[in-house]
């Protein structure tokens, strides 16, 4: 099972100095936050893309390429890759590009965005956010599979023997999840091509999570990829830890009260009791973790927020390492030894890879 | 015997409150009715004022807390409902408004309603017509013609055979009919239904 860490790139004010970070010092910070994952043992980093204030990652293959050079094992990744407002032929570039940088360690989570003014910028209409999101996935699809292809579809001008360079690495295309909170069209999506689907799994009741995990499930079953188990699926989370769980809800509490997205709102406990957020000592947090698969099956990855609300570098540092410390090590040893044998693993570049070429032996045969 | 249920939505602030009462007696004026052409009838009464901070907190969230969640489910499930706000300002309160507006905007598509407020004073019943009648027309609700509007002035001098009453058992009995007219309610939309397979989606429909 992979664990790893999910940024928003958010720049907020420190509610407890009043302090705001530069958009300089945020971004590098990020970077700062992706070293450590690794150097705590963590699996993944991957970064949301916004094109609006109070966000900064607007160019995720700048951040994700400066971070391959500095990582060795790290899988870089998004949460999301705007496949609706992105036209597809530069996201197959650009992304295959990193993917040769990084020597395969890229996958890539599709989103659609959510904010209305964000689509004209880029000659585009929120209303058609599904079908943007389907026609631009099925050209990006082809892109990375067919040397040469020729396409018309409604949202971009028409190809006619395009070839997208570079072609992804080893002929091997990165994997694909397809994140989205409530639009069962995604979970469809991401069932019928036998991509990965992540469940947002921070804003929503755990029963929507499990609904649409469901879902997922089940269609990936029906399009032929497999059992329903054997569905790759990943889930966000959210977690403040210290050693004693006193001091994260007394520390965590003026972040999560100010918090742009749900501060002002439900309390602390409250917002706890619905959503699968965690505030707590490391045990806290494993024993959470652990019920989540009790709702959604076994599944593959897990990535956790761990600073947005205006937390400081070094917080999010200590947060990494009790995560890398105390939690992940358990959750990886009792996760590994639920997982029955026929679920496999998230695919990774080296698996894709392996798996294409016994396929191709076995062809020969 | 069928059984029909009437969800009882009150916006009332104060306890106890003269918008509950009228609630009160809208519902009972429509069970009646029901109840007199053969249906059981099952009322779910909802007092906004103890999920308050709950309407708060979807607005500011997205989601329901599980307690407003079943109020709101109860509302789209019922076969009929009685919507009473207090008017403030010359329209409902902010409570009923945010309450509707949290609700899945398909909910009341066909559904009967009556609608219900109370004032200090009848200079205040048009409220009804002109602001409370169009929010439920936009969510396509079968709003029945009479709206009841009670003041000060009715509570005080209506009695049980007053003018007040008998718009009460009116509304009533024109809920009950729109009620009776209908099979019963399906119950909530499900949010994850899938309703479309991806060869649609990709708008391939010969593959």
């Amino acid at each position: 099972m992979q664990f790893g860490i999910f940024t928003v790139g958010d720049v907020t004010v420190d509610p407890t100095t009043g302090r705001e970070p530069t958009e300089h010092e945020r971004i590098k910070a990020m970077v700062a936050i992706a070293v450590k994952a690794e150097e705590v043992g963590l699996d993944v980093f991957a970064t949301g893309e916004h094109h609006n204030p109070p966000f900064v990652p607007s160019s995720p293959t700048t951040l994700l390429g400066h971070i391959a050079a500095r990582t060795e094992r790290l899988l870089l990744s998004t949460s999301t890759t705007l496949i609706t407002t992105n036209d597809p032929v530069k996201i197959a570039e650009d992304y295959a590009m990193l993917q040769h940088l990084a020597d395969g360690r890229v996958d890539l989570m599709m989103g659609r965005g959510n904010t209305g003014p964000v689509y004209p910028w880029f000659g585009q209409d929120i209303r058609n956010g599904i079908p943007l999101a389907i026609e631009n996935y099925d050209l990006l699809h082809r892109l990375w599979r067919e040397d040469v292809v020729d396409w018309k579809g409604r949202f971009r001008t028409p190809l006619q023997s395009f070839t997208s360079t570079p072609r992804p690495l080893d002929g091997v295309p990165p994997f694909v999840w397809h994140g989205s909170i409530r639009s069962p069209e995604i979970a469809e999506q991401a069932a019928y091509y036998g991509d990965g689907f992540f469940a947002n799994h921070i804003f929503w009741p755990a029963e929507h999570t499990q609904r649409m995990v469901g879902l997922y499930r089940q269609r990936f079953a029906h399009y032929g990829h497999g059992t329903p188990e054997q569905a790759i699926v990943g889930l966000g989370g959210q977690v403040f830890l210290r050693r004693n769980s006193q001091d994260a809800v007394r520390e965590f509490r003026p972040y999560f009260d100010n918090a742009p997205v749900y501060g002002h709102g439900p309390s602390l406990e409250e917002f706890t009791r619905e959503t699968p957020l965690t505030v707590g000592s490391p045990q806290q947090v494993i024993d959470r973790t652990l019920g989540f698969r009790e709702y959604v099956g076994d599944y593959q990855r897990q990535l956790f927020l761990v600073d947005h609300a205006g937390l400081p570098l070094k917080t999010v540092l200590e947060q990494l390492d009790l995560l890398g410390e105390e939690v992940v090590p358990v959750l990886r040893k009792e996760f590994d030894a639920l997982r029955p044998a026929h679920v496999p693993e998230a695919p990774t570049h080296a698996s894709l890879l392996a798996a294409r070429d016994a396929a191709a032996m076995d062809a020969v045969r | 015997m069928s059984t029909r249920t009437l969800a009882v939505v009150s916006a009332g602030l104060s306890q106890p409150s003269s918008t509950r009462l009228l609630a009160d007696q809208l519902a009972a004026a429509a069970r009646d009715e029901l109840v007199r052409r053969g249906a059981q009838v099952e009322l779910r009464v909802i007092e906004l004022r103890d999920h308050a901070h709950d309407v708060v907190n979807h607005l500011l969230t997205g989601f329901p807390p599980a307690p407003l969640r079943e109020a709101l489910d109860a509302v789209a499930a019922a076969d009929g409902v009685v919507a009473v706000t207090p008017i403030f300002n010359a329209s409902y309160n902010g409570l009923y408004k945010s309450f509707f507006d949290v609700l899945d905007d398909r909910a009341l598509v066909d559904k009967p309603v009556l609608i219900g407020a109370t004032g200090g004073t009848a200079r205040h019943s048009l409220a009804l017509e002109h602001a409370v009648r169009p929010m439920f027309a936009y969510l396509r609700a079968v709003v029945v013609p009479t709206a009841v509007f009670a003041a000060g002035e009715d509570w005080s001098g209506g009695g049980p055979d007053g003018a007040l009453r008998g718009r009460v058992l009116r509304a009533g009995a024109e809920l009950a009919d729109q009620v009776d007219r209908r099979p019963p309610a399906t119950g909530p939309a499900d949010p994850f239904a899938l309703t479309t397979d991806f060869a649609q989606l990709l708008g391939r429909r010969d593959d």
